[in-house]
């Protein structure tokens, strides 16, 4: 028998970490239940990290209902993109388990 | 001995400061970044060699202000708060109208200055050990102090102009419970209560190497900043002066206001550095987050870029020489 899975958005948020605190708040208020952050390096047209020595990127990725990943794409244009080096990406992705998220 | 290092020359003090160990690791950072060095510092040990540093000046302080019989701390304290909160009042105006920066970094900038650097502080007194010149144990409660209310008095400056201001309280908590404060002020305590019993368990590791961890951190430090040099072409001629007078102008009030307050020579010495350093840690991490519009670039390149160089080797002996005139030994 085959597994069934459900479709749901994958959101990858890559940001300068000083926010990265922030972006999980506001991610966990807007309905995620849960993420996952890795350290991050790179450059982008911001160029180098403000905070680039109190820990450099940070990499968020949450696995949301499609409606709450509309929530938080809004949030972060509100509210993080203009001031600070943010970039924010979305999937479509197969889970098992779909009323986990 | 000690009477003939007293009349040194500025020269030699010049030389005292830039040949010790610390201010040479300092160069010695700046050449890796220079040359392209694969040098880096893994971030977790920039993160612990700064707990260490932090804790053990804490420590230190607490344990010297219980072992003496020095009086006068409560002034020194009032007037390090004060000095500290007036200094971006005309940081601003200076920034706005001289440099016509906008609102945001303007604020951003003078509250840097408002603030202090603890590296700064720590070289200023590498320096006084280096000539023997005594200074007051309290100090490292002086720089915990001094790092708050630069920066909310900035932030106070331009908080009614924003369309979303963040609460000045937020970010008066994000810098008394940021690491620096936290630990310069819980290590005060812990050395305090735990006294000179308690210092003597702890000597060997937080006294006895404390200035080759120093040398270890300005080697990161030195990388730190000379990274930024590539910034001083963008940040523009105005910043660049600001970065080397503003300092100045700061540390003769704070030596002023040192003297007026009966701080012996080293003392006021180190009083007028802490007024001129400009932060790098607990400043900009604040203040990316409540002033988000206004541009690193230009509040780290002159903090980190040129006014903690110029105050590593050129500010510390020229302070002292101003404090060697103003008071008598």
């Amino acid at each position: 028998m085959p597994v069934k899975t459900q479709t749901m958005k994958r959101i990858s948020i890559v940001a300068e970490a000083i926010i990265a605190e922030r972006l999980i708040d506001d991610i966990i208020r807007l309905g995620a239940s849960g993420y996952t952050q890795t350290a991050a390096e790179g450059r982008g047209s911001r160029g180098v990290r403000a905070s680039e020595w109190e820990g450099r990127n940070a990499k968020i990725e949450t696995i949301v209902r499609p409606d709450v990943a509309e929530k938080i794409l809004e949030r972060l244009t509100s509210h993080y993109l203009k001031n600070f080096a943010v970039i924010a990406y979305t999937h479509d992705v197969e889970v098992i388990r779909g009323d986990k998220y | 001995m000690r009477q003939g290092r007293l009349s040194m020359s500025a020269l030699e003090l010049i030389q005292i400061n830039l040949f010790s160990p610390v201010i040479l690791c300092f160069f010695l950072g700046i050449i890796a970044t220079l040359v392209k060095s694969d040098l880096r510092f893994p971030e977790p040990l920039y993160q612990a060699l700064s707990i260490y540093l932090l804790l053990a000046i804490g420590m230190k302080g607490g344990f010297a202000i219980r072992a003496s019989t020095e009086s006068g701390i409560l002034l020194a304290l009032v007037s390090g708060i004060i000095l500290s909160a007036l200094i971006p009042l005309w940081a601003y105006p200076i920034l706005r109208f001289m440099g016509r920066f906008n609102k945001a970094d303007a604020a951003a900038v003078a509250a840097h200055y408002g603030s202090v650097s603890v590296v700064t502080f720590l070289a200023a007194t590498t320096f006084l050990s280096a000539i023997g010149v005594h200074y007051e144990g309290f100090f490292p409660a002086l720089v915990a102090v001094m790092e708050i209310p630069g920066i909310i008095v900035a932030l106070l400056l331009i908080g009614r102009s924003r369309e979303e201001p963040t609460p000045w309280f937020e970010s008066f908590y994000t810098v008394l419970s940021g690491k620096s404060v936290f630990l310069l002020i819980g290590g005060l305590a812990v050395g305090y209560v735990s006294g000179e019993q308690g210092m003597t368990k702890v000597e060997p590791f937080l006294i006895a190497p404390f200035h080759g961890v120093l040398c270890l951190f300005l080697l990161e430090m030195g990388m730190l900043a000379s990274r930024r040099f590539g910034d001083l072409k963008r940040v523009g001629k105005f910043i660049i002066t600001f970065g080397v007078l503003m300092p100045i102008a700061n540390a003769i009030i704070g030596i002023l206001v040192g003297s007026l307050i009966g701080l012996s020579q080293g003392g006021a010495f180190i009083l007028g550095t802490l007024a001129s350093s400009a932060s790098y840690i607990a400043a900009p991490a604040t203040i990316r987050l409540a002033v988000p519009e206004a541009s690193p670039a230009l509040y780290l390149t002159s903090s980190l870029a040129i006014t903690f160089p110029f105050n590593l080797t050129i500010g510390i002996p020229l302070y002292f020489t101003i404090a060697r005139w103003l008071i008598p030994a």
